[in-house]
């Protein structure tokens, strides 16, 4: 068969689970990972009688989440019930949003730092508050069929944040997650752990293919079980591939099959054909009568959007434009968080000098931040401390090589950076004795000067190892700029 | 007079000036459940033992001069579908048949709270579904008036222990008449708040939307009295309203001054019985005679009341009883068999829906099982906007007819039943007769006012005949008053059943 060109058409529905203390709707903690069944009461259990009631900061920080994405929010939404039996569903229907979500029509943009696609406006449908289902675990290796109900997360409030079908590569999704991710954090709003469940994400995929006979659509599929960036990139790519193939041997267009469930098999890197009996569900959606409905004012969205500071594409912008930052230095302390973001403005007022602090940020402490596996609230160094260093390589008091040494000094110790250059002895050498000790240094390297001669200025290093080698402070920079200048008025 | 004819009211006075003690007035209250309810079949369970422990504690109370609830003393029977902690609450079910909550409905803490003693539990139609009590998965209940007769549903256990004199105050619940009708039949007081009036937390709910506890009682001034009790606003129901609760017991005696009742002419002619519109029509001109001025008013509506009636409650009760799956509390059935069955059938079905499908056809009566599919089929794609969606949009019309008619009169005065209690066993394969008892009834638990049934006359061959006053919403206090206004010019209310 010939090969034809398509294109991915992804939509994403992501859970965001919300930093509250208590569920959605009764007061049973929602931490993470205590024994099972210890985070419940009446009314998370479903039991007869008992009736919700709504936690009200849940709503808040959706609507904080939905206004940063740009979502318009309803004066008026109601809760309705999507009926379905499951074991970890124990009223039987989840309370959930249908037809009135508590905000809809936003959008986020994504680009890539990589330069992988172009940048794009995601468009968000709609963002609705629900209520997690509990956790089954089955026991299938018994044989048994013996099945574990743990409704600890039972009532937990999600946020479901659906996008249009905008995104046009698994690069694109991934970065879609990543962006989002940042942005919840920024919010403060999740903790958005996609490992312990508290970001998940559900993919919606299909392909565009140019036939000869113009464009077709293959049957949607939506991915499931996807726990990590990295595996919403890959599941999206084999399930592309794996569409395309499928058509290839069946032809089979939209609309000729059901809306296919696959689940990401993260160890056998590829999808799997989930229930697809599920897929004919009828939700039986209904407005819940246990519940009001949430009427908001103006002045509470108005409060609610005077809660959220700058976000990350603004402060993107900002250390560009205001700070003289590259788009990839930017692109990279902002997306590391809003506490590196506060490090980096502590650190350039306290240096004076914008460049040099996104440098060092991006660069040593990054690296320092990466190799020890922490966060900037334990690194060691304060923004103040280290202003003292870059003010001193600013000046040129030290070149870049020995403010690393000193640099690394200060990790362990607590003393200044003045102190530290003390204690390992580092002067500023005297431009005089630096002078005498290049023109030794030619004369006694003759070959060396003939290679400079003849074009190859690299030569050149090997005197400023020598240098070193006399006089430890030296400036390499400096003892270059001196040799050269000797060499060329021979 | 024995002890347990007097009212609740008298009974508080005796109680409160050390005539009487809690502990004597719940026994001579056990011992009439011991000597007629075999009779009767209103209790599910008595609770002896902890009602003579909480009388007894009262009692100490009381010796000790502590201040004492609103009820101090006074004995409640409890409808089995309220949950009491650690204790029976079976609904009328099999699927409950073994369940104990833990966690008390909101309106037993109250009870509790005022010094009520909880006597036991009464019988009940399975989730409050049904007219006759003739639902209930463990006992029938018979009218104290005609034991070969219904005792109206689905509180009828509640309204029999009452008008049997096994109980002073009882609390049921109305969802489409089910605390009016039964008093009705049974010649007691019965009330159905506005909704909202009363917490519904720990009401296992049938129809969420139109549920409400209530008290029944033989007057309407002990009426009142539990109404005080029960009445208020809850932070666990987000559905009960932040309205101050009235001194119902206080003001109950106040008659009501220019006094407009509105009449709806449908609810005469065709249909009704001709003592029970005779008795109705004699109750109206009382009121006349009390000086209060009658209107004719139109509901438009009101014969749609049925039909929306028994869409919207099914749909909210086959949801509100997905819950009862053999997972996680109550009936489950026998695994084993499960297993058996699909390999004797070989069936692709799962053992989870295989055991799901066993346990609620075996859990489940035959009422509540149609209820539960008249319910999931009105809200299925294709029909939810043909049904569902018609439904709230009728309901929305018969509150606006409510609401024009309260702009008119101050409550609207009419039967409660178009007929006396009937035979035992007469309806029970006619759901469509069964469920045409709620006609007069429905529309008040649609638009969510409030409606009183008081006794207001016999027929000839003696069975009761009952009256329903409906207010606005929150206007209960005024419905009481004019409820009292009526009762104290007559004395059916005064007249108790013979039971050998």
């Amino acid at each position: 068969m010939s090969e034809f060109s398509y294109e991915i058409v992804i939509g994403l529905e992501v859970h965001v689970q919300l930093k509250t203390k208590t569920k959605l709707f009764c007061r049973c903690r929602t931490e993470f990972g205590n024994p099972p069944n210890t985070q419940t009461c009446p009314v998370c259990l479903g039991m007869p009688g008992s009736l919700p009631v709504m936690n009200k900061k849940a709503y808040f920080l959706s609507m904080r989440t939905a206004l940063a994405l740009n979502c318009g929010i309803p004066k008026f939404t109601k809760w309705d019930r999507k009926n379905y039996f499951y074991p970890d569903l124990p009223k039987g229907y989840q309370t959930s949003q249908f037809d009135l979500p508590m905000s809809e029509e936003g959008y986020l943009d994504i680009k890539s730092t990589k330069d992988e696609f172009e940048p794009r406006r995601v468009r968000i449908i709609r963002a609705h508050l629900e209520e997690d289902a509990g956790k089954s675990m089955h026991d299938e290796a018994a044989g048994k069929g013996d099945s574990r109900i743990d409704l600890n997360r039972t009532g937990t409030p999600l946020l479901e944040i659906v996008s249009y079908p905008d995104m046009r590569s698994a690069a694109e999704a991934k970065a879609y997650m990543q962006e989002l991710r940042l942005l919840l954090t920024y919010l403060d709003v999740s903790d958005c752990n996609m490992q312990e469940g508290s970001l998940r994400c559900d993919a919606n995929v299909n392909l565009h293919i140019t036939t000869d006979d113009g464009v077709i659509a293959t049957p949607i599929v939506e991915i499931k079980n996807m726990n990590s960036f990295r595996s919403v990139e890959r599941g999206i790519e084999y399930e592309a591939k794996r569409q395309y193939d499928v058509w290839q041997e069946t032809g089979k267009v939209l609309g000729e099959l059901p809306k296919q469930t696959r689940g990401w098999d993260d160890s056998a890197q590829v999808t799997r054909s989930q229930r697809e009996k599920e897929e004919s569900a009828d939700y039986r959606y209904f407005p819940c009568p246990d519940l009001v409905p949430v009427i908001v004012t103006d002045q509470q969205i108005e409060e609610v959007r005077q809660e959220i500071g700058e976000l990350p594409s603004a402060l993107r912008e900002r250390l560009q434009n205001e700070f003289g930052l590259t788009v990839y230095t930017a692109d990279v302390i902002v997306n590391q968080g809003l506490s590196l973001v506060e490090y980096y403005l502590e650190l350039a007022a306290a240096a004076g000098d914008n460049k040099l602090a996104g440098n060092w940020v991006q660069g040593e402490v990054l690296r320092i931040l990466n190799d020890q596996e922490i966060e900037i609230e334990d690194f060691p160094i304060d923004a103040g401390r280290l202003a003292e260093l870059l003010k001193l390589v600013q000046a040129g008091d030290l070149d870049s090589s020995k403010a690393k040494d000193v640099f690394a000094a200060m990790l362990t110790s607590d003393s200044s950076a003045a102190d530290v250059i003390k204690e390992l002895g580092i002067e500023k050498v005297d431009e005089g004795a630096l002078e005498a000790l290049c023109q030794v240094l030619v004369e006694r390297n003759q070959r060396i000067v003939d290679d400079v001669k003849s074009g190859n200025e690299k030569a050149v290093g090997a005197l400023i190892g020598q240098a070193k080698k006399e006089n430890p402070n030296v400036n390499p920079g400096q003892v270059r700029q001196i040799c050269l200048e000797i060499i060329n008025n021979l | 007079m024995s002890i347990i004819q007097k009212t609740a009211t008298e009974q508080l006075a005796l109680l409160n000036s050390g005539e009487l003690t809690s502990v004597e007035l719940t026994q001579a209250y056990l011992n009439q459940i011991e000597q007629v309810d075999g009779q009767v079949g209103a209790f599910l369970r008595v609770e002896t033992e902890s009602a003579l422990a909480q009388a007894a504690a009262i009692d100490q109370k009381r010796a000790t001069e502590a201040p004492l609830g609103k009820l101090a003393g006074l004995p409640v029977a409890i409808k089995d579908i309220l949950c009491t902690k650690d204790t029976p609450t079976t609904c009328g079910s099999r699927m409950l048949e073994n369940f104990q909550p833990p966690y008390n409905a909101t309106v037993v803490e109250k009870i509790r709270a005022a010094d009520g003693v909880i006597l036991g539990r009464t019988n009940m139609d399975e989730f409050a579904m049904g007219s006759s009590t003739e639902n209930s998965a463990y006992q029938t209940t018979q009218n104290p008036w005609d034991t070969a007769r219904i005792p109206g549903g689905s509180s009828g256990g509640a309204a029999a222990c009452v008008s049997a004199d096994m109980a002073p105050l009882s609390v049921g619940t109305d969802t489409g008449g089910s605390i009016r009708q039964p008093a009705a039949l049974c010649g007691c007081v019965g009330l159905k708040p506005t909704y909202g009036r009363v917490s519904r937390y720990g009401l296992i709910a049938f129809a969420s939307s139109l549920d409400q506890i209530g008290p029944l009682a033989r007057t309407v001034e002990d009426t009142a009295l539990l109404l005080e009790v029960l009445a208020g606003h809850d932070p666990l129901d987000s559905t009960s309203v932040k309205q101050p609760t009235p001194a119902y017991s206080e003001t109950v005696k106040q008659p009501l001054e220019n006094l407009t009742l509105g009449v709806v002419d449908r609810h005469f002619g065709a249909g009704i019985d001709p003592e029970i519109e005779t008795a109705v029509q004699s109750a109206i001109q009382v009121y006349e005679s009390l000086g209060a001025t009658i209107k004719h008013i139109a509901m438009p509506h009101a014969d749609y009341g049925i039909a929306t009636y028994y869409i919207i409650a099914p749909c909210e009760a086959s949801s509100n009883l997905a819950r009862y799956d053999g997972a996680h509390y109550g009936y489950r059935t026998d695994q084993a068999e499960v297993v058996a069955e699909l390999a004797e059938d070989g069936s692709d079905e799962g053992p989870l829906v295989r055991m799901y499908r066993k346990t609620r056809s075996e859990g489940f009566g035959e009422e509540v099982q149609r209820r539960i599919m008249l319910g999931t089929y009105a809200l299925s794609e294709g029909y939810y906007d043909a049904f569902y969606l018609k439904a709230l949009k009728v309901r929305r019309l018969i509150r606006q007819d409510y609401d024009a008619a309260f702009e008119e009169v101050d409550m609207i005065i009419g039967p409660v039943t178009a007929n006396p209690a009937f035979a035992q066993g007469e309806k029970t394969s006619d759901p469509m007769a069964m469920y045409l008892e709620d006609l007069y009834t429905v529309t008040a638990n649609l638009a969510g006012v409030a409606g009183i049934s008081l006794p207001c006359g016999f027929t000839s061959s003696g069975l009761p005949i009952g009256l329903q006053l409906q207010a606005a919403p929150f206007q209960e206090e005024k419905l009481l008053r004019a409820a009292q206004m009526y009762q104290a010019a007559t004395d059916f209310h005064t007249r108790r059943p013979e039971l050998s």
